[in-house]
């Protein structure tokens, strides 16, 4: 077991550890990479419901008189215009449009929002929001990562199960919705969300309280899940992974973040300028969906081959275990990103035949 | 738990179980759970001629891929077909099912160049030590 003590452990570290977790060093974390095993944990969320601990993720409360139009500022959606209840994905850009984070947005009342960043990203994120905080705006930024946990429960049962343990946020929160509620003698906030393509909650609440309620589910056997899965499930689903998908040198309508983006609202933010004239120009590459058509792995920076000739590399790929098949993404131009278009992917040094699919690999069935 | 002693061992964790001038090649027990969910094995095709210690081909998990090396000398007589349909036979019989290719030694003295089960297990030992 590795002890390397400048890895910084969540608060469910001891409960993974004792689940037999592989732990493995995450952006600065200490994590579980898988349990049991990736594909087994992969399918629980798929077919029955998994829980994975996401402590590592940023939570940065905004709040104020002004938090609204400080947060409509940074990010990219007209997160103003979301109702208390409500939450919406978003990124925060730089300047020229290159997307500097990817968020989660919740409003919990009207001068109260909550903003889900990426682990690698909060240190980032906090320190861009509090350059660009104007002095006449009245607001705050705190982060809750330290003293919360963060636990996401994904899947076809997790509605269910989160019914269990707090019926009415599991019967009165729609999808995308979120709300804070008492659970274990605590205020806990739940949102419905998540990182996988399923429907689920993710849940907010005080370290000690959260590890019960980790703890809990583990007794009723429901399967942790570790970083293996979470990356598996995101990619079936084709979610954009911060550091491989989309980064500063990417802009959001080219990663498929179109929707993401209000130019309309009249508000202005950070890159709003360089969007507006990227959105009139279109973009001259679009992130894209290959499926590897023979077996081999494709994995992330494998360059894409059209012809034999290098055209881009993946900026992710993997197997799915849903498809039993390879399948990956890649920045392409409008020409060769049509459905259909064969190109070949350099597995080291081995063209695997692929193929462009529609973007995502996988929908869930409807309910 | 202790390694077949029916067969020989490299460091990077390949067996090779002789029988004649045939042997068995297949990743070790500790191999298979280090990798995780195997999901495709690349090999030689039969007629190969592999060097001792060489590149024998390439074992995609979920989470990464490795490099497999032959333990043996020798020409490719036979891949398993079984793993190419069912990768996950790797996983759960490394020691039988899950085998990989069958080689005719070259030179089956070379199997002396290889660790004994007993020696095998305590290089895991000692990779497994905190």
């Amino acid at each position: 077991m590795s002890s390397d003590k400048t890895l910084r452990h969540t608060a469910i570290y001891e409960q993974h550890v004792a689940l037999g977790g592989r732990m493995i060093p995450f952006v600065g974390w200490e994590m579980p990479v898988q349990y049991k095993g990736i594909v087994e944990e992969h399918h629980a969320v798929r077919r029955q419901v998994g829980l994975f601990d996401v402590s590592h993720m940023g939570r940065l409360a905004v709040t104020g008189p002004d938090a609204a139009s400080f947060l409509r500022s940074l990010v990219t959606y007209d997160i103003a215009g979301l109702a208390v209840g409500e939450g919406h994905y978003t990124v925060v850009c730089q300047e020229d449009g290159g997307i500097l984070d990817d968020v989660y947005v919740f409003r919990l009342a009207d001068e109260r929002f909550l903003m889900v960043v990426n682990s690698a990203n909060a240190d980032k994120i906090r320190g861009w929001a509090q350059r660009h905080l104007a002095p006449s705006l009245r607001a705050t930024m705190e982060d809750r990562q330290a003293e919360t946990v963060m636990l996401a429960l994904q899947g076809p049962e997790a509605i269910q199960e989160m019914g269990r343990v707090a019926p009415s946020v599991a019967e009165g929160v729609a999808l995308r919705r979120c709300t804070e509620a008492p659970l274990a003698g605590v205020t806990a906030f739940f949102s419905r969300t998540g990182y996988t393509g399923e429907d689920g909650f993710e849940v907010i609440m005080p370290s000690a309280a959260g590890v019960d309620l980790w703890q809990h589910f583990m007794d009723i056997g429901i399967q942790p899940c570790g970083l293996g899965a979470r990356d598996s499930l995101r990619l079936e689903v084709a979610l954009a992974l911060y550091g491989n998908d989309i980064d500063a040198t990417t802009n959001p309508f080219e990663a498929g973040l179109g929707w993401v983006v209000s130019l309309d609202d009249g508000a202005d933010f950070i890159g709003r300028e360089a969007l507006l004239r990227i959105h009139e120009a279109g973009v001259r590459r679009h992130l894209t969906c290959l499926k590897a058509q023979d077996r081999g792995v494709m994995r992330a920076h494998c360059p894409v081959l059209r012809a034999g000739r290098r055209v881009s590399e993946l900026t992710s790929g993997g197997f799915s275990p849903t498809l039993g098949v390879s399948i990956g993404m890649a920045y392409l131009p409008p020409e060769l990103a049509a459905l259909g278009t064969e190109l070949e992917v350099d597995v080291r040094g081995k063209p695997l035949p692929a193929q462009v699919v529609p973007r995502p690999f996988y929908r869930r069935p409807k309910a | 738990m202790s390694s077949p002693a029916d067969r020989r061992y490299t460091k990077e964790h390949e067996w090779v179980r002789a029988d004649g001038d045939i042997g068995t090649v297949g990743i070790t027990d500790y191999a298979q759970d280090q990798l995780g969910d195997i999901v495709y094995v690349d090999l030689p095709s039969p007629g190969t001629q592999l060097k001792q210690f060489d590149k024998l081909g390439e074992i995609e998990s979920v989470k990464a891929v490795s490099d497999l090396y032959s333990p043996v000398s020798g020409e490719v007589m036979e891949v398993n077909q079984e793993i190419m349909d069912r990768p996950e036979l790797v996983n759960q019989t490394p020691y039988d099912e899950g085998w990989l290719v069958r080689v005719r030694l070259a030179n089956p003295a070379e199997l002396d160049n290889l660790l004994t089960a007993k020696q095998y297990d305590e290089l895991i030992a000692q990779a497994q030590e905190p």
